[in-house]
């Protein structure tokens, strides 16, 4: 394959990532998960709305619910991140607080969704002595 | 050829904003397909904080019954019911509105008139849903 760039450009690493097209692949892929899994949780949130912490552990600890909740919760963070990377990337225009920002963002969805994540691990997981 | 004598006919002003001059009504307006795209970013970051509330409700959940009650008082606090009135509107516009910009990823559903009609389909359903939930919501104990 003949590369038409020039030296100079080569040599300043213009030119494409050769990554852009995954990160949007990867939003539009978490999206079509999402329209599922949210639709899911709105029933899910009517649920444990109505019933008590006991209810709540016990809901949690069915298997489905607790793979779904991981799963919407895992993709819902990746799409979030995403999402407001291109907000950012949009209106912010200064390296610094544009970077500042980025990094805000992904530490953000990064140790929230971890958080998310494990406690409802721990929960799904334990004995069940607190729960129904 | 003949008419080359008559006043020429009105131009474009610039900026052209304005249908004549000063103080005339303004040309530019606002279209239902600008509303969908502006609310589709404003209900993403609306759920970004949702997505964090999710993530409260997952950690007090962890933390124990005393926790998990505050949390749910403070989503049962007057402030805490009309946010998530709020973001069951947000999830259901953003949700109808990713759907359409799926269908736009094919190609497909570009004019305007299709462009329109989706939008006005998009507020419908996100209104009619939230009304829905909301109702459920409030027949079952929800609330």
């Amino acid at each position: 394959m003949v590369s038409y760039r020039t030296p100079l450009g080569q040599a300043r690493g213009l030119g494409s990532a050769k990554h852009g097209a995954s990160h949007w692949v990867a939003e539009k892929v978490s999206a079509i998960a999402l329209v599922p899994l949210v639709i899911w949780m709105v029933y899910a949130v009517l649920q444990l709305a109505a019933g008590d912490y006991g209810f709540a552990v016990h809901w949690i600890q069915s298997p489905l619910n607790a793979t779904l909740v991981v799963l919407t919760l895992a993709i819902s963070f990746w799409h979030m991140h995403a999402g407001l990377r291109v907000v950012v990337e949009d209106y912010i225009h200064k390296t610094l607080t544009k970077s500042a920002l980025l990094l805000l963002n992904l530490f953000v969805c990064g140790l929230s969704g971890a958080l998310a994540i494990f406690s409802i691990l721990k929960v799904a997981l334990g004995a069940g002595v607190l729960g129904a | 050829m003949t008419e080359a004598s008559s006043t020429p006919r009105e131009r474009p002003v610039s900026p052209h904003l304005v249908t004549g001059g000063l103080g005339s009504p303004l040309l530019w307006r606002w279209h239902i397909t600008m509303w969908t795209s502006i609310l589709h970013r404003v209900s993403g970051v609306g759920l970004y904080v949702g997505g964090l509330i999710v993530a409260a409700w997952a950690i007090s959940l962890a933390e124990g019954p005393d926790a998990y009650a505050t949390f749910k008082s403070l989503l049962g606090s007057i402030p805490g019911k009309v946010l998530m009135l709020g973001l069951t509107g947000a999830v259901f516009f953003h949700l109808a509105s990713g759907v359409r910009h799926l269908i736009w990823d094919s190609g497909r559903a570009f004019d305007i008139k299709s462009a329109n009609a989706g939008s006005v389909v998009i507020f419908a359903f996100a209104v009619a849903a939230t009304l829905a939930v909301w109702g459920i919501a409030s027949m079952t104990g929800a609330l």
